[in-house]
């Protein structure tokens, strides 16, 4: 009797783990079949003439290098605009707010913020930027409007990398006659930087594959050369995506994925990037 | 000599802990006094209220006088960053900075603006050979800080502390998690001190507290119950209720 429990307890541990081995995997496939189709299916269609020349015959054959500067004028121009005034934000919000309802309602609103439809951000992009700025369908207004998608990750993250650096280091320099400010400047930020840098690609990196965003307030559907100042519009890698894969008839299929196997390689590779950052830091950590 | 003049401090903290209650005491210049008695009763209070760093705690109201040199600290004016460069402080748990053993050290001169190497380079061997600690680390000033043993990170805060050449140090707990020969070499290193400094301390036994002190008050829930020389406090407590606190009935 006893030896019929035990194994069936063996059992169920067994098939619990095996379960759950199972379900791990069904999370992990689709991304490596994703991965390895659009390598694949892209790969063919790589070469120095599609990295570095303009699409030609209707966008049906030669490059996407208007695309792949676009995507990469936008990234920096979100990144400009983005990162400092998030990490200024993070830094009030982890050093200095007072904990009162104000606070809490900021917080409450950046978390949401996170939250919103990114073709809401759009629409909110093209109201304010485009037309009431009059910025019209620009960098300018995309980077803008990218931006704004961009802070409340970049303020939430740096805000977790503020607050894991012991409070005991603030003590200690402000007891050794530091000022807030010089505390921030040389022990909390330093100290946190991995962690910031790390979420600012995080977020510049999603910032970096949106379509919805740009659609209606930068991007372009065909330009016959590289933009010139922020208040030209730009043809950008995923919008690029969009438009050859549902608006042109009889495009061959190995441009698109080959525009796809780009945009991956850009996005990872900001994601590789902050992971080396995190991984790095973590292990020459000293709290 | 009074260093500090201590009037009437009244303390309390909006979340109704540990408060202080119409305490008065005079701490004399080159000697340890040391506060002793239960928890919460408001000796760190005293303490983290002589380098104002209370400021940094949710304090409800604050009353009374504590007169540094004549000064009093309290007053609204006065330069809190000045001050904290004045009275230097060690933490109970040692909190070394993510810094090598240099860079703890020269911290405190860099925040002040000092950037010559000379001065940096002599204040990290005198506040180290202060701290007994120079012997040990002279020759790896240079690795990071956190390699030390926790005996050492102690001494390496105090002479961290001592660095900016304060007129007060004031001691939290400093040995609370050190092993007996660490402690007995901080005990050591506050010995020498106290010829220079005005040593305050707060021990984490009343054995460490008769052992280091020159003069000692006894707190309770917030008041100061007695206060007199060490060998009088010790030997003949005039409150029953010091007697019974160091001859172990409570505590």
């Amino acid at each position: 009797m006893n030896n019929f429990f035990t194994k069936n307890r063996e059992l169920t541990e067994k098939l619990g783990f095996s379960l759950l081995t199972l379900m791990t995997l069904m999370t992990v496939i689709p991304i490596i079949a994703t991965v390895i189709y659009i390598i694949a299916q892209g790969a063919p269609a790589i070469s120095w003439e599609f990295i570095t020349g303009f699409p030609r015959d209707g966008m049906r054959e030669g490059g996407i290098l208007p695309a792949i500067i676009g995507t990469f004028y936008l990234t920096l121009g979100t990144a400009i605009f983005s990162v400092p005034l998030g990490i200024a934000a993070a830094i009030y919000l982890s050093e200095y707010a007072p904990e009162n309802k104000a606070t809490r309602l900021i917080r409450l609103a950046i978390i949401n913020l996170a939250g919103i439809p990114s073709v809401v951000y759009g629409l909110f992009g093209l109201g304010l930027f485009v037309l009431f700025l009059k910025f019209g369908t620009s960098m300018l207004a995309a980077s803008l409007t990218l931006s704004i998608m961009t802070l409340p990750v970049i303020i939430s993250t740096t805000e977790e990398a503020l607050r894991a650096v012991p409070q005991s280091f603030r003590t200690v320099s402000i007891s050794l006659g530091g000022t807030r400010w010089q505390t921030i400047r040389r022990t909390v930020l330093p100290q946190a930087l991995p962690g910031i840098i790390t979420g600012v690609i995080l977020g510049l990196e999603r910032a970096a594959g949106e379509t919805a965003p740009i659609l209606f307030t930068g991007a372009a559907f065909f330009l016959p050369r590289l933009p010139h100042s922020p208040f030209d519009a730009t043809m950008a890698l995923p919008y690029h995506l969009f438009v050859i894969s549902t608006q042109v008839p009889e495009m061959p299929i190995q441009i698109q994925y080959g525009t796809a196997l780009v945009l991956l390689v850009f996005v990872l590779g900001m994601n590789i990037i902050a992971t080396l950052i995190r991984s790095r830091a973590r292990a020459k950590r000293q709290w | 000599m009074n260093k500090i003049v201590i009037e009437n401090l009244t303390l309390e903290y909006s979340d109704g802990t540990e408060s202080l209650t119409n305490v008065s005491l005079d701490i004399v210049s080159n000697a340890t006094t040391v506060l002793f008695g239960p928890a919460g009763g408001g000796k760190s209070s005293l303490l983290r209220c002589l380098n104002r760093l209370n400021d940094l705690a949710d304090v409800e109201s604050v009353s009374g006088k504590i007169l540094l040199d004549g000064e009093n600290i309290l007053d609204p004016k006065m330069d809190v960053i000045a001050l904290r460069r004045k009275v230097g402080m060690v933490f109970a748990r040692p909190v070394v900075l993510p810094f090598t053993i240099r860079g703890n050290l020269t911290y405190g001169l860099e925040l002040a603006g000092e950037k010559r190497k000379s001065r940096h380079d002599e204040a990290v061997e005198r506040s180290l050979k202060l701290a007994a600690l120079w012997d040990e680390v002279h020759d790896r000033l240079d690795e990071p800080a956190i390699a030390l043993s926790g005996g050492q990170q102690q001494r390496l805060c105090l002479a961290r502390s001592l660095a900016l050449e304060p007129e007060v140090i004031l001691l939290d707990e400093p040995t609370s998690g050190l092993d007996p020969i660490s402690t007995s070499k901080v005990e050591d290193a506050l010995d020498e001190l106290k010829k220079q400094y005005t040593v305050i301390l707060v021990p984490h036994s009343v054995q460490q507290a008769a052992r280091t002190s020159d003069f000692a008050a006894f707190f309770l829930q917030g008041k100061l119950i007695e206060y007199a020389p060490d060998t009088e406090i010790f030997t003949t407590p005039k409150d029953q209720r010091t007697e019974d606190y160091v001859m172990g009935r409570f505590g």
